[in-house]
């Protein structure tokens, strides 16, 4: 074992370990017991509240898998923009050139003190001032801008730790054959930055995905969020509804998460490229904003 | 242009006041359980130690959103678990309070077990060989050395949860974003005006933590 904490057990600490595990299997189970038993009292338990997720397809059809696909989408879509724009934005902050340099900084230093959530409603109020864009799609809208804009900066400081993670040797090396700034970002270190940033990006999608539900609860937009209202309407079963949405956001975050990590143990491992890493944790602090990369000061 | 500001009428600083009690209150919380959680993690049982794994990674992956509209509608208006008394304004405060402590403590959590990660196995051997207890390394050897390195990490996921506060809005807790919500229904001509200074009152709460304790971990951090 090469935990910094403990050894390997001996025979006392084995005996230990068993009394730790019986009383806090106790507790756990205490607790359970008294949830449970909470929600029996208040009818959370009986069988029509849970059963329908089982036997009525149509709470799948009509609810759950379109608010799915609602949220999927918003994601996706505030990736696809947020990503070029990051990049962008990224590579701005490390320009030479002081012009370039101050002011794509603040941008991005901005956008990334605003919590999320004001950003939403703050384009969809804008969205209603211009009317532009039709009611119905509002929401949505306003969701993807403001996860766009929110993100974009997140992603900016994710690029820039990808390209300052690379060995001083390959902008050395660029330079020693005589490239110029612009070909030594596209030729050498921007492909090498994209996948020692790839198990970052992929987690900051988890943080995307959160954050759209932040559309349903506030917005009116109706993603997998928003569906807790409309099935425990229909079946007054709002814990169970709440738990079975719970399941699917971490089935597909987990999904998500484990992509990350697995990108990760191949980019470390791989023999080819630099071995630099930009973690996936490292931006993944948080839903309603995260925080900054690792290294970046 | 800033009228709405003198006219009384919008409690801008009560709002921002309720944002800072909130990540107080949360951020206090969040140490404790995320210490918690950190100590179940590490320990040499492994009940406690996958209990501690499958809440970090079931949380984690939930929407804050979701949390914290579940201790509104699933506790306390399905259960009836109010969270002791008061009138439905504090019992929201609460509510909030107790969804951002269960979902940034396993963001606590992680960053201290990364810090107890980077402390040489070397130093516990030698503590050990010493003749100190597990309790003993714990609090004399690793979690001082710890502590000093997660100072930065531990300040991104203040700064994170300062901005995650704003989802109380969604069970109805009065601070900056319902408020901004609001004036900007109200006040759709001076909309950039409105979002102008909510945005200005983030800067300044994030932006001197991050300055001030970014100094501080600079400081303590343990050189090796």
């Amino acid at each position: 074992m090469s935990s910094v904490l403990y050894d390997a057990p001996g025979p006392k600490a084995k005996v230990r370990n068993w009394i730790y595990t019986a009383v806090f299997a106790v507790l756990v189970g205490l607790a359970l017991w008294w949830i449970l038993d909470r929600m029996a009292e208040k009818n959370q338990l009986d069988a029509d509240k849970w059963l329908p997720f089982v036997t009525d397809s149509q709470i799948w059809t009509t609810f759950l898998l379109p608010g799915l696909v609602e949220t999927l989408k918003a994601g996706l879509i505030a990736m696809v923009i947020a990503l070029p724009l990051g990049a962008l934005l990224g590579i701005g902050r490390l320009s030479d050139h002081a012009w370039v340099r101050v002011p794509v900084s603040t941008v991005v230093e901005f956008f990334r003190a605003i919590p999320v959530l004001m950003l939403m409603i703050f384009s969809s109020a804008l969205y209603v001032l211009l009317g532009t864009v039709s009611s119905d799609l509002r929401p949505l809208y306003a969701v993807v801008t403001g996860l766009v804009l929110y993100n974009a900066s997140v992603i900016a400081e994710i690029v820039r730790a990808g390209i300052l993670s690379l060995p001083r040797g390959q902008t050395d090396a660029a330079k020693a054959i005589g490239m110029r700034k612009g070909q030594m970002m596209v030729y050498v270190l921007v492909p090498q930055a994209v996948t020692a940033m790839l198990p970052a990006l992929v987690s900051q999608l988890v943080v995307i995905l959160k954050d759209t539900a932040l559309g349903g609860a506030v917005l009116g937009f109706a993603d997998l969020m928003s569906m807790n209202r409309q099935i425990s309407a229909n079946y007054s079963n709002t814990i169970a509804t709440m738990v079975v949405i719970a399941l699917i956001y971490i089935a597909v975050n987990f999904a998500l998460t484990g992509l990350a990590s697995f990108l990760e143990r191949r980019l470390r491992q791989s023999k080819k490229g630099t071995g630099a890493v930009v973690e996936g944790d490292v931006a993944e602090v948080d839903a309603g904003g995260a925080a900054g990369v690792g290294k970046a000061p | 242009m800033f009228d709405f500001l003198t006219s009384g009428q919008y409690d801008v600083l009560g709002a921002f006041w309720v944002t800072v009690q909130l990540t107080l209150y949360s951020a206090a919380g969040s140490l404790i359980w995320g210490l918690m959680l950190a100590g179940m993690r590490v320990s040499p049982v492994p009940l406690m130690r996958s209990f501690g794994t499958a809440y970090v990674n079931i949380v984690r992956n939930t929407p804050l959103t979701l949390l914290i509209l579940g201790c509104s509608l699933g506790l306390d208006q399905t259960l009836g678990i109010t969270l002791a008394g008061g009138d439905s304004k504090e019992i929201g405060f609460r509510l909030a309070i107790l969804g951002l402590v269960a979902y940034t403590g396993t963001f606590v959590c992680e960053a201290l077990r990364s810090g107890i990660n980077t402390v040489p196995v070397g130093q516990a051997e030698a503590a050990r060989a010493l003749g100190l207890s597990f309790f003993q390394v714990l609090t004399l050897i690793v979690l001082p050395q710890a502590f000093r390195a997660v100072i930065a990490p531990l300040t991104n996921v203040l700064i994170a949860l300062t901005k995650n506060t704003t989802v109380a809005a969604t069970i109805g807790v009065a601070e900056a974003a319902l408020l901004m919500k609001e004036m900007l229904e109200n006040e759709a001509d001076a909309l950039f005006a409105v979002f102008g200074v909510f945005a200005l009152g983030f800067v300044l709460l994030t932006l001197p933590t991050g300055l001030l304790l970014g100094q501080v971990a600079k400081r303590v951090a343990v050189k090796r």
